[in-house]
Protein backbone atom coordinates (compact mmCIF):
# COMPACT_ATOMS: atom_id res chain seq x y z
CA UNK A 1 0.00 0.00 0.00
CA UNK A 2 2.84 2.39 0.85
CA UNK A 3 4.24 1.69 -2.59
CA UNK A 4 1.12 2.94 -4.31
CA UNK A 5 1.17 6.11 -2.17
CA UNK A 6 4.78 6.78 -3.08
CA UNK A 7 4.04 6.17 -6.75
CA UNK A 8 1.20 8.69 -6.67
CA UNK A 9 3.49 11.22 -4.96
CA UNK A 10 6.17 10.75 -7.56
CA UNK A 11 3.61 11.06 -10.38
CA UNK A 12 2.39 14.35 -8.94
CA UNK A 13 5.93 15.73 -8.77
CA UNK A 14 6.63 15.02 -12.47
CA UNK A 15 7.34 17.88 -14.78
CA UNK A 16 5.67 18.14 -18.15
CA UNK A 17 8.92 18.08 -20.09
CA UNK A 18 10.09 14.91 -18.38
CA UNK A 19 6.80 13.23 -19.07
CA UNK A 20 6.95 14.20 -22.72
CA UNK A 21 10.53 13.02 -23.10
CA UNK A 22 9.65 9.69 -21.61
CA UNK A 23 6.57 9.46 -23.76
CA UNK A 24 8.66 10.02 -26.85
CA UNK A 25 11.28 7.43 -25.90
CA UNK A 26 8.54 4.93 -25.12
CA UNK A 27 7.02 5.66 -28.50
CA UNK A 28 10.39 5.08 -30.15
CA UNK A 29 10.76 1.70 -28.48
CA UNK A 30 7.28 0.66 -29.49
CA UNK A 31 7.77 1.68 -33.11
CA UNK A 32 11.12 -0.05 -33.39
CA UNK A 33 9.56 -3.23 -32.02
CA UNK A 34 6.82 -2.89 -34.63
CA UNK A 35 9.45 -2.44 -37.33
CA UNK A 36 11.20 -5.63 -36.26
CA UNK A 37 7.90 -7.50 -36.28
CA UNK A 38 7.00 -6.33 -39.78
CA UNK A 39 10.51 -7.17 -40.97
CA UNK A 40 10.01 -10.69 -39.63
CA UNK A 41 6.79 -10.91 -41.61
CA UNK A 42 8.74 -9.92 -44.73
CA UNK A 43 11.59 -12.35 -44.14
CA UNK A 44 9.42 -15.35 -43.45
CA UNK A 45 7.00 -14.45 -46.21
CA UNK A 46 4.05 -15.23 -44.01
CA UNK A 47 1.31 -13.01 -42.60
CA UNK A 48 1.91 -14.41 -39.20
CA UNK A 49 5.46 -15.57 -38.49
CA UNK A 50 4.49 -17.05 -35.13
CA UNK A 51 1.36 -18.97 -34.12
CA UNK A 52 0.17 -20.67 -30.95
CA UNK A 53 -1.29 -24.16 -30.99
CA UNK A 54 -4.77 -24.11 -29.47
CA UNK A 55 -6.07 -27.64 -29.85
CA UNK A 56 -4.73 -31.14 -29.34
CA UNK A 57 -5.16 -32.33 -32.89
CA UNK A 58 -1.43 -32.62 -33.49
CA UNK A 59 -0.49 -34.39 -30.27
CA UNK A 60 1.87 -35.75 -29.12
CA UNK A 61 3.97 -33.63 -31.43
CA UNK A 62 2.43 -30.23 -30.69
CA UNK A 63 0.54 -29.68 -27.49
CA UNK A 64 -1.78 -26.84 -26.60
CA UNK A 65 0.35 -23.86 -25.67
CA UNK A 66 3.32 -24.55 -27.95
CA UNK A 67 4.42 -21.93 -30.41
CA UNK A 68 5.36 -22.60 -34.02
CA UNK A 69 7.64 -20.56 -36.27
CA UNK A 70 6.38 -20.33 -39.81
CA UNK A 71 8.10 -19.79 -43.12
CA UNK A 72 6.59 -19.57 -46.56
CA UNK A 73 8.85 -20.09 -49.56
CA UNK A 74 8.02 -20.51 -53.21
CA UNK A 75 8.93 -24.22 -53.03
CA UNK A 76 6.05 -26.48 -53.96
CA UNK A 77 4.01 -28.01 -51.19
CA UNK A 78 4.86 -31.65 -50.60
CA UNK A 79 3.42 -34.46 -48.52
CA UNK A 80 4.52 -34.54 -44.90
CA UNK A 81 4.94 -30.80 -44.45
CA UNK A 82 3.15 -29.22 -41.53
CA UNK A 83 1.18 -26.29 -42.90
CA UNK A 84 -0.91 -23.53 -41.38
CA UNK A 85 -3.95 -22.73 -43.44
CA UNK A 86 -7.10 -20.63 -43.41
CA UNK A 87 -10.45 -21.99 -44.42
CA UNK A 88 -12.92 -19.53 -45.95
CA UNK A 89 -15.45 -18.68 -43.32
CA UNK A 90 -13.29 -19.71 -40.36
CA UNK A 91 -11.27 -17.05 -38.60
CA UNK A 92 -8.82 -19.25 -36.74
CA UNK A 93 -6.05 -20.82 -38.85
CA UNK A 94 -5.40 -24.54 -38.53
CA UNK A 95 -2.06 -26.34 -38.20
CA UNK A 96 -2.10 -29.83 -39.73
CA UNK A 97 0.04 -32.10 -41.86
CA UNK A 98 -0.29 -32.58 -45.63
CA UNK A 99 -1.14 -36.17 -46.55
CA UNK A 100 -2.09 -35.92 -50.23
CA UNK A 101 -0.72 -33.74 -53.01
CA UNK A 102 -1.88 -33.52 -56.62
CA UNK A 103 0.12 -31.09 -58.78
CA UNK A 104 -1.16 -30.15 -62.24
CA UNK A 105 1.08 -30.62 -65.24
CA UNK A 106 0.10 -27.47 -67.08
CA UNK A 107 -0.40 -24.80 -64.41
CA UNK A 108 1.71 -26.21 -61.59
CA UNK A 109 -1.18 -25.59 -59.21
CA UNK A 110 -1.46 -28.00 -56.31
CA UNK A 111 -4.44 -29.53 -54.59
CA UNK A 112 -3.72 -30.63 -51.07
CA UNK A 113 -5.44 -32.69 -48.39
CA UNK A 114 -4.47 -32.31 -44.74
CA UNK A 115 -5.01 -34.24 -41.53
CA UNK A 116 -4.16 -33.69 -37.90
CA UNK A 117 -1.79 -36.35 -36.55
CA UNK A 118 -4.09 -37.07 -33.61
CA UNK A 119 -7.32 -37.00 -35.62
CA UNK A 120 -8.89 -40.15 -36.97
CA UNK A 121 -10.10 -38.75 -40.28
CA UNK A 122 -8.81 -36.19 -42.73
CA UNK A 123 -9.73 -32.52 -42.75
CA UNK A 124 -12.48 -32.56 -45.38
CA UNK A 125 -14.98 -32.00 -42.54
CA UNK A 126 -13.18 -28.77 -41.66
CA UNK A 127 -13.02 -27.36 -45.16
CA UNK A 128 -15.75 -25.11 -46.53
CA UNK A 129 -18.97 -26.62 -47.81
CA UNK A 130 -18.25 -28.60 -50.96
CA UNK A 131 -14.51 -27.97 -50.79
CA UNK A 132 -12.48 -31.14 -51.25
CA UNK A 133 -8.95 -29.77 -51.56
CA UNK A 134 -6.84 -26.92 -50.28
CA UNK A 135 -5.06 -24.69 -52.76
CA UNK A 136 -1.90 -22.67 -52.31
CA UNK A 137 -3.77 -19.45 -51.56
CA UNK A 138 -5.28 -20.98 -48.44
CA UNK A 139 -1.90 -21.81 -46.97
CA UNK A 140 -0.19 -19.22 -44.76
CA UNK A 141 3.07 -20.97 -44.09
CA UNK A 142 5.02 -24.10 -43.23
CA UNK A 143 6.03 -24.86 -39.66
CA UNK A 144 9.82 -24.96 -39.46
CA UNK A 145 10.55 -24.70 -35.75
CA UNK A 146 8.85 -24.86 -32.42
CA UNK A 147 9.13 -23.86 -28.77
CA UNK A 148 7.17 -25.72 -26.09
CA UNK A 149 4.98 -24.08 -23.42
CA UNK A 150 5.80 -20.45 -24.32
CA UNK A 151 2.41 -19.95 -25.94
CA UNK A 152 0.56 -20.35 -22.64
CA UNK A 153 1.30 -16.67 -21.95
CA UNK A 154 -0.70 -15.73 -25.04
CA UNK A 155 -3.52 -18.15 -24.26
CA UNK A 156 -3.87 -16.80 -20.72
CA UNK A 157 -3.75 -13.20 -21.90
CA UNK A 158 -6.45 -13.87 -24.47
CA UNK A 159 -8.78 -15.84 -22.25
CA UNK A 160 -8.37 -13.65 -19.18
CA UNK A 161 -7.71 -10.17 -20.54
CA UNK A 162 -7.55 -8.75 -17.01
CA UNK A 163 -4.06 -10.20 -16.66
CA UNK A 164 -2.97 -8.35 -19.79
CA UNK A 165 -4.15 -5.06 -18.29
CA UNK A 166 -2.46 -5.77 -14.97
CA UNK A 167 0.88 -6.50 -16.67
CA UNK A 168 0.71 -3.43 -18.89
CA UNK A 169 -0.32 -1.31 -15.91
CA UNK A 170 2.58 -2.57 -13.79
CA UNK A 171 5.10 -1.94 -16.56
CA UNK A 172 3.66 1.48 -17.26
CA UNK A 173 3.90 2.39 -13.60
CA UNK A 174 7.53 1.26 -13.42
CA UNK A 175 8.40 3.27 -16.52
CA UNK A 176 6.69 6.45 -15.32
CA UNK A 177 8.10 6.34 -11.82
CA UNK A 178 11.65 5.71 -13.03
CA UNK A 179 12.08 9.38 -13.87
CA UNK A 180 15.00 9.10 -16.22
CA UNK B 1 -5.97 -24.62 -34.44
CA UNK B 2 -3.71 -21.61 -33.99
CA UNK B 3 -4.11 -18.08 -32.78
CA UNK B 4 -3.76 -15.10 -35.12
CA UNK B 5 -0.88 -12.68 -35.07
CA UNK B 6 -2.49 -9.60 -33.50
CA UNK B 7 -1.87 -10.76 -29.96
CA UNK B 8 1.69 -11.74 -30.89
CA UNK B 9 2.43 -8.27 -32.17
CA UNK B 10 1.27 -6.81 -28.89
CA UNK B 11 3.25 -9.33 -26.84
CA UNK B 12 6.35 -8.59 -28.88
CA UNK B 13 6.03 -4.86 -28.28
CA UNK B 14 5.40 -5.41 -24.60
CA UNK B 15 8.47 -7.63 -24.29
CA UNK B 16 10.72 -5.12 -26.09
CA UNK B 17 9.59 -2.31 -23.79
CA UNK B 18 10.31 -4.56 -20.84
CA UNK B 19 13.78 -5.47 -22.11
CA UNK B 20 14.65 -1.88 -22.89
CA UNK B 21 13.59 -0.83 -19.46
CA UNK B 22 15.68 -3.38 -17.64
CA UNK B 23 18.72 -2.71 -19.81
CA UNK B 24 18.85 1.02 -19.03
CA UNK B 25 22.20 2.11 -17.56
CA UNK B 26 22.52 1.67 -13.83
CA UNK B 27 24.39 4.98 -13.43
CA UNK B 28 21.27 7.01 -14.13
CA UNK B 29 19.43 5.11 -11.45
CA UNK B 30 22.06 5.94 -8.83
CA UNK B 31 22.01 9.63 -9.80
CA UNK B 32 18.27 9.58 -9.49
CA UNK B 33 18.42 8.16 -6.00
CA UNK B 34 20.90 10.85 -4.96
CA UNK B 35 18.61 13.53 -6.43
CA UNK B 36 15.70 12.30 -4.39
CA UNK B 37 17.75 13.06 -1.30
CA UNK B 38 17.72 10.95 1.77
CA UNK B 39 14.16 9.67 1.65
CA UNK B 40 13.20 6.79 3.83
CA UNK B 41 15.00 3.52 3.28
CA UNK B 42 11.66 1.77 2.76
CA UNK B 43 10.89 3.82 -0.37
CA UNK B 44 14.17 2.85 -2.04
CA UNK B 45 13.54 -0.81 -1.27
CA UNK B 46 10.11 -0.68 -2.88
CA UNK B 47 11.50 0.88 -6.05
CA UNK B 48 14.31 -1.62 -6.33
CA UNK B 49 11.92 -4.55 -5.92
CA UNK B 50 10.20 -3.59 -9.14
CA UNK B 51 13.52 -3.05 -10.93
CA UNK B 52 14.94 -6.29 -9.63
CA UNK B 53 11.92 -8.37 -10.55
CA UNK B 54 11.94 -6.92 -14.04
CA UNK B 55 15.68 -7.41 -14.52
CA UNK B 56 15.47 -10.98 -13.24
CA UNK B 57 12.62 -11.79 -15.58
CA UNK B 58 14.34 -10.44 -18.68
CA UNK B 59 17.58 -12.20 -17.77
CA UNK B 60 15.77 -15.52 -17.26
CA UNK B 61 13.98 -15.21 -20.59
CA UNK B 62 17.20 -14.39 -22.43
CA UNK B 63 19.05 -17.34 -20.95
CA UNK B 64 16.18 -19.71 -21.72
CA UNK B 65 16.04 -18.52 -25.32
CA UNK B 66 19.79 -19.02 -25.64
CA UNK B 67 19.57 -22.55 -24.25
CA UNK B 68 16.82 -23.47 -26.69
CA UNK B 69 18.86 -22.13 -29.60
CA UNK B 70 21.94 -24.11 -28.55
CA UNK B 71 19.87 -27.27 -28.08
CA UNK B 72 18.53 -26.86 -31.58
CA UNK B 73 21.99 -26.24 -33.05
CA UNK B 74 23.29 -29.42 -31.42
CA UNK B 75 20.95 -31.38 -33.69
CA UNK B 76 23.13 -30.45 -36.65
CA UNK B 77 26.01 -32.46 -35.21
CA UNK B 78 24.12 -35.71 -35.73
CA UNK B 79 24.81 -37.65 -38.97
CA UNK B 80 21.98 -40.08 -39.51
CA UNK B 81 22.15 -43.32 -41.52
CA UNK B 82 18.64 -44.72 -41.82
CA UNK B 83 17.58 -47.68 -43.92
CA UNK B 84 14.26 -49.08 -45.07
CA UNK B 85 12.60 -51.66 -47.32
CA UNK B 86 8.99 -51.88 -48.40
CA UNK B 87 7.40 -54.93 -49.99
CA UNK B 88 3.94 -55.12 -51.49
CA UNK B 89 2.58 -58.40 -50.18
CA UNK B 90 -0.81 -58.31 -51.85
CA UNK B 91 -3.13 -56.19 -53.95
CA UNK B 92 -6.37 -56.68 -52.04
CA UNK B 93 -8.61 -55.06 -54.60
CA UNK B 94 -8.46 -52.54 -57.41
CA UNK B 95 -11.65 -50.82 -58.50
CA UNK B 96 -13.10 -47.84 -60.26
CA UNK B 97 -15.28 -45.75 -57.94
CA UNK B 98 -18.79 -44.61 -58.91
CA UNK B 99 -17.39 -41.05 -59.31
CA UNK B 100 -14.86 -42.30 -61.82
CA UNK B 101 -11.72 -42.33 -59.66
CA UNK B 102 -9.54 -45.39 -59.34
CA UNK B 103 -8.96 -46.87 -55.92
CA UNK B 104 -6.61 -49.62 -54.84
CA UNK B 105 -6.08 -51.39 -51.53
CA UNK B 106 -2.68 -52.92 -50.72
CA UNK B 107 -1.04 -54.90 -47.96
CA UNK B 108 2.51 -53.78 -47.26
CA UNK B 109 5.47 -55.10 -45.31
CA UNK B 110 7.51 -52.16 -44.03
CA UNK B 111 10.93 -52.79 -42.48
CA UNK B 112 13.10 -49.94 -41.29
CA UNK B 113 15.95 -48.97 -39.00
CA UNK B 114 15.69 -45.30 -38.05
CA UNK B 115 17.55 -45.38 -34.76
CA UNK B 116 20.35 -43.09 -35.98
CA UNK B 117 17.90 -40.22 -36.41
CA UNK B 118 17.28 -39.84 -32.70
CA UNK B 119 19.24 -37.22 -30.71
CA UNK B 120 18.88 -36.09 -27.11
CA UNK B 121 16.74 -33.22 -28.40
CA UNK B 122 14.28 -35.46 -30.26
CA UNK B 123 10.75 -35.69 -28.93
CA UNK B 124 9.37 -38.06 -31.52
CA UNK B 125 9.74 -39.20 -35.11
CA UNK B 126 6.73 -38.98 -37.40
CA UNK B 127 7.04 -41.38 -40.32
CA UNK B 128 4.77 -42.07 -43.24
CA UNK B 129 4.80 -44.07 -46.46
CA UNK B 130 3.59 -42.30 -49.58
CA UNK B 131 3.00 -43.53 -53.10
CA UNK B 132 4.29 -41.12 -55.76
CA UNK B 133 3.39 -41.32 -59.42
CA UNK B 134 2.74 -39.22 -62.49
CA UNK B 135 -0.39 -39.03 -64.64
CA UNK B 136 -1.18 -37.17 -67.87
CA UNK B 137 -3.16 -34.57 -65.92
CA UNK B 138 -0.93 -34.27 -62.85
CA UNK B 139 2.85 -33.80 -62.85
CA UNK B 140 3.07 -35.25 -59.36
CA UNK B 141 0.73 -37.17 -57.11
CA UNK B 142 1.67 -38.00 -53.55
CA UNK B 143 -0.74 -40.13 -51.58
CA UNK B 144 0.03 -41.05 -48.00
CA UNK B 145 -0.77 -44.69 -47.35
CA UNK B 146 0.30 -45.24 -43.77
CA UNK B 147 1.85 -43.26 -40.94
CA UNK B 148 3.11 -43.83 -37.42
CA UNK B 149 4.66 -41.97 -34.53
CA UNK B 150 7.88 -43.35 -33.03
CA UNK B 151 8.20 -41.96 -29.53
CA UNK B 152 11.63 -43.32 -28.63
CA UNK B 153 14.81 -44.84 -30.06
CA UNK B 154 13.88 -48.38 -28.98
CA UNK B 155 10.88 -48.42 -31.29
CA UNK B 156 12.76 -47.09 -34.29
CA UNK B 157 13.83 -50.49 -35.60
CA UNK B 158 10.74 -52.35 -36.71
CA UNK B 159 9.03 -54.53 -39.25
CA UNK B 160 5.31 -54.25 -39.79
CA UNK B 161 2.60 -55.93 -41.89
CA UNK B 162 -0.24 -53.57 -42.64
CA UNK B 163 -2.88 -52.66 -45.16
CA UNK B 164 -3.02 -49.02 -46.19
CA UNK B 165 -4.39 -46.79 -43.47
CA UNK B 166 -5.50 -44.09 -45.89
CA UNK B 167 -7.33 -44.70 -49.12
CA UNK B 168 -5.23 -44.74 -52.26
CA UNK B 169 -7.50 -42.83 -54.63
CA UNK B 170 -6.43 -41.23 -57.89
CA UNK B 171 -7.81 -38.05 -59.45
CA UNK B 172 -9.13 -39.90 -62.48
CA UNK B 173 -8.69 -43.45 -63.69
CA UNK B 174 -5.02 -43.63 -64.49
CA UNK B 175 -3.84 -46.35 -62.16
CA UNK B 176 -3.97 -49.41 -64.41
CA UNK B 177 -0.42 -50.77 -64.85
CA UNK B 178 0.87 -47.58 -63.29
CA UNK B 179 4.49 -47.51 -62.17
CA UNK B 180 4.98 -45.78 -58.86
CA UNK B 181 7.55 -45.07 -56.14
CA UNK B 182 7.06 -45.80 -52.49
CA UNK B 183 8.79 -43.26 -50.28
CA UNK B 184 9.35 -43.52 -46.57
CA UNK B 185 9.33 -39.96 -45.17
CA UNK B 186 10.38 -39.05 -41.67
CA UNK B 187 9.88 -35.85 -39.73
CA UNK B 188 12.11 -35.30 -36.70
CA UNK B 189 10.12 -33.30 -34.14
CA UNK B 190 12.50 -31.85 -31.55
CA UNK B 191 11.91 -31.05 -27.91
CA UNK B 192 12.73 -27.50 -28.92
CA UNK B 193 13.91 -25.81 -32.10
CA UNK B 194 14.19 -26.59 -35.77
CA UNK B 195 12.41 -29.55 -37.34
CA UNK B 196 14.09 -31.78 -39.92
CA UNK B 197 12.48 -33.90 -42.59
CA UNK B 198 13.86 -36.27 -45.19
CA UNK B 199 12.94 -39.40 -47.13
CA UNK B 200 14.08 -42.62 -48.80
CA UNK B 201 12.68 -43.25 -52.27
CA UNK B 202 12.11 -46.83 -53.39
CA UNK B 203 11.11 -47.27 -56.99
CA UNK B 204 10.07 -50.13 -59.20
CA UNK B 205 6.55 -50.88 -58.02
CA UNK B 206 3.75 -51.45 -60.47
CA UNK B 207 -0.01 -51.79 -60.25
CA UNK B 208 -1.84 -54.57 -62.15
CA UNK B 209 -3.18 -54.03 -65.64
CA UNK B 210 -6.81 -54.70 -64.85
CA UNK B 211 -9.30 -54.08 -62.13
CA UNK B 212 -9.81 -56.92 -59.62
Amino acid sequence: MGWIGESIESIKSLQIRQVLTQGVSLGMIVTSALIIWKALMCITGSESPVVVVLSGSMEPGFKRGDILFLHMSKDPIRAGEIVVFNVDGREIPIVHRVIKVHERQDTGEVEVLTKGDNNYGDDRLLYAQGQLWLKRQHIMGRAVGFLPYVGWVTIIMTEKPIIKYILIGALGLLVITSKD
Amino acid sequence: MARDSGIWQNSFIFISVDFNFSLRPKIKRQQLQQRQGTKTGKKKKMHSFGYRANALLTFAVTILALMCAIASLSDNLNTPSPSAQIEILNINWFQKQPHGNDEVSLTLNITADLQSLFTWNTKQLFIFVAAEYETPKNALNQVSLWDAIIPAKEFAKFSIHTSNKYRFIDQGHNLRSKEFNLTLHWHVMPKTGKMFANKIVMSGYRLPEDYR
